[in-house]
């Protein structure tokens, strides 16, 4: 299973991403299991709404912290969360 | 109190509530207390919901619904939205038994993550014997109407000497009914498992034979369906970290508002489990004498006390350590390092000899009656 470019991504209707306050981070949470984020890890997932494709999703990152050359990081996370099933395409 | 003050105290993240100990079910390896005929009394709704609030506050995220069998606590879908709100992760942990299309939409709609439903083998004949309960239809049925209406869908088997032969049947049935996850839980020999542990413990051979299967199919399945493969321990060398360290993360409130630091601690001699009536969780958690009994390293005795290993298994399990050698402070006897050790392959020996006896004497069924005779 490898990330489509072109594709739109979403976030699995199968997990939860959600703040916890008591651990000051977010977190996704499925049967029996969560994943602690930190906070680029939590930036990317919450633009997976579904409205936007790999290209979509570093240029709106790279704007909102004024940076460049985002690209490796961001597939190489989001190989891992479709990996892990925390993201779907299609 | 055998802990010390000086522990960093980390909070709970894991909430199991025990709505009831009433089950349709006999499954003779229940992890139920095996006098739960004993408890009579349960917690009423406002009890639960002030548990669930409390425990949430101090960080408790997931959170398991179980009995017993939940679904016969008809207050199921008011705790199940109160934990929504609190932004609890709601796992249900059933049988499957009584569940209907309108009872799984109304739980969707209450609030509810995930629905975990147990089966007990891939053969209708060998569920329902298991079972003690005519069901296996029902619970394929059931799996159905989980996947339908958007749940992820767990199936649990646990597996004992009386299914392991069904491993590859098992693995394929849950590829059929579209399982997420698949939980293959070893039997652990606490509560009726430890009473009926001659007539559920496999052999090494038959182990090693069904890890083989499971381990191939995981790799076929991989990105499809996660396999949770609960270690049988009596097979290794070393300890399971149980609860992942007393009171560090899992919280259990029985039926009767006992707060347990793992669901058999009320076993252990001189553990005072308190009551959440009596305290708030907070309490509980940071002060009682149970929660604090077997926290940091303080308590162990050798070979634990001066293990390299310490760290990672915590010297096993509490309650193994003590129903195997008489002793809550030793080592868990599963680890090779222990003095007890050899009271592992008596039980292996045990239940070797009873599978090969002529006339096996008959599982004892979890059920009131059973349970009143053996209390």
């Amino acid at each position: 299973m490898t990330l489509n470019p072109d594709q739109l991504i979403k976030f699995s209707p199968l997990h939860r991403l959600q703040w916890e306050e008591a651990q000051q981070k977010d977190v996704i949470l499925y049967p029996e299991g969560m994943v602690e984020l930190n906070q680029s890890s939590a930036e990317i997932l919450k633009l997976c709404d579904g409205s936007r494709n790999l290209a979509q999703i570093v240029a709106d990152l790279e704007q909102k912290f004024a940076t460049t050359g985002l690209t490796n990081d961001i597939t190489a996370f989001l190989e891992v969360a479709l990996k892990n099933g925390w993201i779907q395409q299609n | 109190m055998a802990g010390s003050n000086k522990i960093n105290i980390t909070p709970p993240r894991w909430l199991l509530a025990e709505l009831t100990y009433a089950c349709p079910l006999q499954c003779p390896y229940c992890a139920n207390p095996v006098d739960y005929a004993n408890y009579q009394t349960e917690l009423d709704t406002e009890d639960w919901k002030r548990v669930l609030t409390q425990a949430r506050k101090m960080g408790a995220v997931q959170l398991g619904f179980s009995g017993g069998e939940p679904l016969t606590r008809k207050d199921l879908p008011e705790l199940v939205k109160h934990a929504r709100d609190l932004g609890y992760y709601s796992n249900l942990i059933t049988s499957g038994y009584g569940l209907t299309e309108a009872k799984i939409v109304e739980l969707k709609e209450a609030g509810l993550d995930h629905i975990q439903v147990s089966i007990q083998a891939s053969t209708q004949e060998l569920n329902d014997h298991i079972a003690g309960t005519t069901s296996f239809q029902h619970k394929k049925e059931v799996a159905h109407l989980v996947k339908k209406h958007g749940y992820p869908m767990v199936l649990c088997v646990v597996i004992h000497r009386e299914n392991i032969h069904q491993m590859a049947d098992i693995l394929a049935m849950a590829e059929e009914l579209g399982a997420d996850y698949l939980e293959l839980a070893n039997t652990q020999y606490y509560g009726w498992a430890h009473t009926n542990r001659d007539l559920l413990l496999p052999t090494q051979e038959q182990f090693e034979q069904a890890e083989q299967i499971a381990q191939a199919f995981k790799e076929k399945v991989e990105g499809k369906m996660k396999i949770y493969y609960v270690v049988p321990d009596f097979y290794e060398d070393r300890p399971k970290a149980c609860m992942n360290g007393w009171g560090t993360t899992f919280l259990t409130i029985a039926p009767d508002g006992a707060a347990l630091p793992c669901h058999s601690a009320r076993d252990l001699p001189g553990m005072n489990c308190p009551n959440v009536k009596d305290y708030s969780i907070e309490q509980i958690w940071n002060e009682s004498q149970a929660f604090n009994f077997f926290r940091g390293y303080d308590w162990m005795k050798e070979p634990c006390s001066s293990c390299d290993e310490k760290e990672k298994d915590f010297g096993g399990c509490r309650c193994q350590a003590y129903l195997l050698s008489g002793d809550m402070y030793a080592a868990d006897p599963v680890c090779s390092k222990s003095p007890n050790h050899h009271v592992i392959q008596e039980a292996i020996d045990s239940a070797k000899a009873s599978a090969l006896a002529e006339n096996e004497k008959p599982l004892v069924f979890r059920n009131s009656k059973n349970s009143k005779k053996l209390s």
